[in-house]
C-alpha cells in the first residue's frame, strides 16, 4: 500500500504517481524522454544502463528493473542484463568511456560534490565529450529524484524480472509520456 | 614629444587597461575551481546549466514552476520554498540553499534570519506543526526514499496534512536531491554575495520559473560584487 490514496492502486511504481498528479507528471516525463531518448551521442541503451545502475545503487527495485529492461530492449540483450547491472556488468561488453561515465554517475549518486576533477579527466581520456559528461551527471541526478519519489511514497512494484519485459519494450520503443 | 593632451589620453587608457587586467584576474580567481565542463562564466549555479542545455532546462524549469510557484490547493509558495531550501541545506548545496532561502523570505514577507532558523532547527522554529511534520518527511526523503515510515506519514496526517501535501512534499524533496546533485556534480560557480541572492530571489517571486526570466546574464557590477 502506498503512503497516500492513489486514484488507481493497480498501477505500479511511478506510473501510479504520474496518474495521481498530471501537473507534475508532464515535466517529469518530458525530462525522461529528453534524457533517455532525445538526440545524443550516447545511445539510448547506454543512457538506460546509467539510469538503471543509479536506481540499483539507490535500492529502487521498480526503477532499476524497469530501466534495465528498457536497456535490454534497446540493446536486444535479453533480460539477463537486469542482474548484470546489479553485478557491475561483468559479462557485458561495455566501452571504457561508458565505464568512466558510470563511475561519474556513481559519484553523483553519493553527492554531487563527490565528482572530482580526476573523475572528469578520466572520462575525457576515454573520449567523453562535455555534453556526455553533462548528461551523465543529470541522468544520475534525475534518478536520485525518481527513485526517492517512487520509494518515498511507498508505491508497490512487481517482483520478478520477467514482469518488466513488456514495460521495458514500451519504454524503449514507444517512449515516455505515453502512459 | 607628447603634448599634455596626449599624456592625459595615455594615462586614461592605461588606467582602463589596468582596471581590466585586475578585473580579469579577480574573475579567474573567483571561478577557481573551474566547473567540470565549459560553462558560460557570467551565469551562476543552475542558470549556467540551463543556458548550456536548454532541452533539459525546459522541463527542469517547468517542474520547479509547478512544484514551487503555481497556485497550490493548500500549501503556500513560501512553505514549499522552505521545503526546497531545507533539503538543499541538508545536501550542503550552497547555491540552491541561498537562492531558495531568499525566495522563501520574499514569499513569506519574512526575514532571512527566521528562514535560517527554520533550516537549522525546525523543531523550535515558529512554524505550524503541520509544516514541521512535512519537513521531517522531507529529511527522510533526502536520506533515501525508503526512510519514510508509515509513522512519519501518520504524524503528518495528525497535524492536518492532506495526501496531496504529502505527495508534493516528497516530490519537492526528491526534486531538490536532483537539482542539488546537478549543480554540485558539475561544479558550477556558486557566488557568496547575500545581496545578489536576495535580488535574484525577489525576481523569482515576481516572475516565476520561466527560463526566459531565469537565464539572464549577471551585469558587470553584479559579477564584480559577487
Amino acid at each position: 500500500m502506498a503512503h497516500i490514496k492513489l486514484l488507481n492502486e493497480e498501477l505500479p511504481g511511478i506510473v501510479g504517481l504520474l496518474n495521481y498528479r498530471p501537473e507534475t507528471a508532464q515535466p517529469l516525463l518530458d525530462l525522461a524522454e529528453t534524457l533517455l531518448r532525445g538526440p545524443s551521442s550516447l545511445t539510448s541503451g547506454e543512457r538506460e544502463i546509467i539510469a538503471a545502475s543509479v536506481s540499483y545503487w539507490n535500492k529502487c527495485h521498480f526503477c532499476h528493473t524497469s530501466h534495465a529492461a528498457a536497456a535490454a530492449a534497446h540493446l536486444k540483450s535479453g533480460l539477463g542484463l537486469i542482474d548484470e547491472i546489479k553485478a557491475g556488468l561483468p559479462n557485458t561488453p561495455v566501452s571504457d568511456k561508458l565505464k568512466a561515465l558510470l563511475h561519474i554517475a556513481h559519484q553523483v549518486q553519493g553527492n554531487g560534490k563527490n565528482v572530482t576533477d580526476d573523475d572528469v579527466a578520466a572520462a575525457r581520456e576515454k573520449g567523453a565529450s562535455d555534453i556526455e559528461i553533462h548528461d551523465t551527471v543529470l541522468i544520475a541526478a534525475a534518478f536520485c529524484m525518481y527513485n526517492r519519489y517512487v520509494d518515498g511514497l511507498g508505491t508497490w512494484a512487481p517482483g520478478p524480472n520477467e514482469a518488466y519485459a513488456e514495460m521495458g519494450e514500451r519504454m524503449a520503443h514507444v517512449g515516455y509520456g505515453k502512459f | 614629444m607628447l603634448t599634455e593632451r596626449h599624456s592625459v589620453r595615455l594615462t586614461a587608457t592605461s588606467q582602463a587597461f589596468i582596471n581590466k587586467l585586475i578585473y580579469q584576474l579577480l574573475t579567474i580567481l573567483k571561478y577557481f575551481p573551474m566547473p567540470h565542463i565549459n560553462l558560460a562564466t557570467d551565469y551562476p549555479g543552475i542558470r549556467s546549466l540551463f543556458v548550456y542545455r536548454p532541452e533539459t532546462g525546459d522541463p527542469l524549469c517547468r517542474l520547479a514552476q509547478v512544484l514551487l510557484h503555481d497556485p497550490h490547493p493548500t500549501l503556500s509558495a513560501g512553505e514549499r520554498e522552505l521545503i526546497a531550501s531545507y533539503v538543499s541545506n541538508l545536501n550542503t548545496c550552497k547555491f540552491c540553499t541561498n537562492i531558495h532561502s531568499a525566495i522563501a523570505k520574499h514569499q513569506l514577507g519574512s526575514n532571512l534570519s527566521l528562514v535560517k532558523q527554520i533550516l537549522s532547527e525546525p523543531e523550535n522554529a515558529p512554524i505550524s506543526d503541520k509544516l514541521k511534520a512535512l519537513l521531517k518527511i522531507a529529511a527522510r526523503v533526502q536520506a533515501g526514499g525508503k526512510q519514510v515510515t508509515p509513522e512519519d506519514v501518520a504524524n503528518a496526517r495528525d497535524q492536518g496534512a492532506t495526501d496531496i501535501e504529502i505527495h508534493d512534499t516528497v516530490l519537492i524533496a526528491a526534486a531538490f536531491c536532483m537539482y542539488n546533485c546537478y549543480v554540485d556534480g558539475l561544479a558550477t560557480w556558486q557566488p557568496d554575495n547575500e545581496a545578489l541572492y536576495d535580488k535574484m530571489g525577489e525576481q523569482r517571486v515576481r516572475e516565476g520559473y520561466n527560463p526566459k526570466s531565469i537565464n539572464i546574464k549577471l551585469t558587470e557590477t553584479e559579477l564584480q560584487n559577487s
